[in-house]
């Protein structure tokens, strides 16, 4: 193998450096002590409190949710994405991208304004004299918010994973007696579970640390994990209860890669079969 | 050898309103190699897929041991395929991926484990059940995709270029394994490939396929001795193909020379192509420096008119050792003629060039594109 110039690592390094790893330890410094810089584990037990536990646990079942419902409807999409002429694919899945090159704050925005008591929604129902509906400041709200943003992080992935299988190897199952349902559970789902891993990643991780969507479509009503720890930095000023409660769903997050990188790793036998 | 197992009937296919097979007529029989030999678009892999089910024809009926197939599903056919590039399910076992047809077909694990061993056993990969595909060289997954094709025991096994990835050694290798496979399971092989040297070591009949119409059908020893157009002759071996006119029978006229032939009905001056192998000539050296009324020059033309008519000069333009023979070729009236001899004549050097009657071929010039793919459906 060629000789690396070890310096060329350098920008790179530097990078994470800076904008990765010492954060990082800034927010287990500030986690781990008090006001004073003594050590203590109160700020991550602060976490314990009914109110935060509350939020936690909402935070969990909305991310959960709006993570399987993403799944359940990317996944046929994508295959449709995948047996569509060249031309068409490209189109649908730009149509997918554009909305993602918009500010999410934006887009959620726009639903706020679809969603409130006086909104567009209401208007129309009103307008039908259909009795008005209370869909703002909900979880529920919340969970069309996550489901609108993360969409297409689950469909890109399962997209690609789709279009990479060799049209040979869904024959050869064709060709071996399979029919279509069976081509589909054991030969194109398990080939895309990487592809599914990833978009799960990508969804349940933004959708649990959340705190934006919350706040535009929950109003003050609903708290997620997310609000909590924002409150701690913005309003309340206590660094070292936030970063306490960072660490907490940190670990939640760890947790939950672990788990889906067990998968990845075990498709052949957990999975499959 | 005599039961029509396949029928394809009348069959055009086309794509984007480009003719792909062009009414195309052709039977198999049981237990028969047959290969479907052709450059690439010549519609040897649509023929295929249309057997396999992967593509429908516009027109046309496929009949399948008296059975009309043309609509039934792949999955439904008593045939398997061995893909290009294999094909394997990357995500599971050999065992799994041999297991595969027969786990579809709910057999019993015991029938299954049987069946995997004595398939691994066929194609010489016993202990390789636990093994991943990825973990196996090209020529192993070429031999773990026709071990899941044949434990389904289909009636026939369609292979698509399936040696097309491997490198020269092991797809002779193969070659042979495929033949010695066939002959153990005494079914039937339809084998698709652009590669002539396979078709001719391999097959039992040659169906020669160009721009969707069939060239020629035939053993590999009638294919290549009795080519029947210029693009079989071209396509099968190296050849030497010029313009002649047939002067009456058994006479041609090439390069302005008379030729004696064996060919008779073209007719009187006729305008033919003439195809001469390159292993059919023979050449004679003669000293650059001999004059044509020379003792010498003489004597060498004696030795080469021992058949009595017709021989060209030249000389030798290029030459390359080829192992078993030299390749030459030699300048002769403008035509650049290659020779294959198993002796040696340098750069340069001035030949006499001389055919044996039997080995001169005469066919008719194609009147039109139409006549030149004239579909021919007796061997």
């Amino acid at each position: 193998m060629k000789r690396r110039n070890p310096l060329l690592s350098g920008p790179y390094l530097i990078w994470t450096a800076a904008f990765i790893i010492i954060p990082l330890l800034m927010i287990v410094y500030y986690g781990l002590t008090d006001s004073t810089g003594a050590f203590t584990w109160s700020n991550v037990a602060q976490m314990g409190t009914p109110e935060r536990m509350k939020a936690l646990v909402l935070s969990l079942i909305l991310s959960l949710f709006a993570t399987a419902v993403c799944l359940i409807m990317a996944y046929p999409l994508a295959l449709i994405l995948t047996n569509m002429k060249v031309g068409a694919t490209g189109f649908i899945v730009t149509i997918f991208i554009i909305p993602m090159w918009m500010n999410s704050l934006l887009r959620i925005l726009a639903w706020q304004t679809l969603l409130e008591r006086n909104g567009v929604i209401n208007q129309i129902l009103g307008f039908l004299h259909l009795p008005k509906l209370y869909l703002i400041n909900t979880p529920y709200a919340i969970a069309l918010g996550m489901i609108y943003d993360f969409l297409p992080f689950m469909l890109l992935p399962i997209y690609n994973a789709l279009e990479k299988i060799d049209q040979n190897v869904v024959n050869a199952a064709y060709d071996l007696g399979a029919n279509k349902f069976q081509t589909f559970w054991k030969v194109i789902f398990p080939l895309t579970i990487p592809g599914v891993i990833s978009g799960i990643t990508m969804v349940f991780v933004p959708a649990l640390t959340t705190f934006v969507i919350s706040d535009f479509l929950g109003g003050s009503k609903v708290l997620l994990i997310g609000n909590v720890i924002e409150q701690q930095f913005t309003q309340v000023g206590n660094w070292n209860v936030g970063s306490g409660l960072s660490l907490v769903l940190m670990i939640f997050i760890l947790i939950s890669m672990a788990v889906m990188q067990h998968y990845d790793n075990g498709d052949a036998e957990g999975i499959v079969l | 050898m005599s039961t029509k197992l396949i029928d394809l009937q009348h069959i055009t296919k086309s794509f984007d309103g480009q003719m792909v097979l062009d009414d195309l007529n052709l039977y198999i029989r049981e237990n028969e190699f047959l290969t479907l030999l052709g450059p690439s678009g010549c519609g040897k892999t649509t023929t295929l897929r249309i057997l396999g089910g992967f593509e429908t024809p516009d027109t046309g009926r496929v009949i399948f041991d008296g059975e009309d197939i043309t609509g039934l599903a792949p999955n439904k056919r008593q045939l398997n395929t061995v893909f290009q590039k294999y094909a394997l399910f990357t995500h599971m076992t050999i065992a799994e991926n041999i297991a595969f047809g027969l786990r579809i077909r709910k057999k019993p694990e015991s029938y299954i484990k049987d069946k995997i061993s004595y398939a691994l056993k066929l194609v010489n990969l016993d202990g390789y059940e636990n093994r991943m595909p990825d973990s196996l060289s090209g020529g192993q997954q070429q031999r773990i995709a026709i071990a899941r094709a044949i434990v389904n025991e289909p009636k026939v096994l369609l292979l698509d270029e399936p040696l097309g990835a491997l490198d020269l050694k092991l797809r002779q290798d193969m070659q042979y394994e495929l033949i010695r496979l066939k002959n153990e399971l005494g079914i039937t092989f339809i084998y698709v490939t652009h590669d002539q040297e396979e078709a001719l070591t391999m097959s039992d009949t040659i169906v020669v396929m160009n721009q969707g119409y069939i060239q020629q059908i035939g053993t590999p020893e009638d294919i290549y001795n009795e080519p029947e157009n210029a693009f079989v002759a071209d396509f099968i071996g190296d050849s030497n193909i010029l313009n002649g006119i047939m002067l009456q029978d058994k006479l041609v006229l090439m390069q302005g020379v008379k030729f004696a032939c064996v060919d008779t009905g073209f007719g009187v001056n006729k305008p033919v192509d003439v195809v001469i192998r390159p292993e059919d000539l023979e050449l004679t050296a003669v000293p650059a420096d001999a004059e044509e009324d020379s003792e010498e020059y003489q004597r060498a033309v004696r030795r080469v008119t021992k058949f009595n008519h017709g021989f060209l000069t030249g000389t030798v333009s290029h030459l390359i050792f080829k192992g078993v023979h030299y390749e030459m070729e030699v300048q002769s009236g403008g035509f650049e003629w290659l020779v294959h001899s198993t002796r040696m004549f340098p750069v340069g050097t001035k030949v006499l060039m001389s055919v044996d009657p039997y080995n001169i071929q005469i066919m008719n010039k194609p009147a039109s594109e139409d006549e030149e793919a004239v579909g021919v459906e007796d061997i």
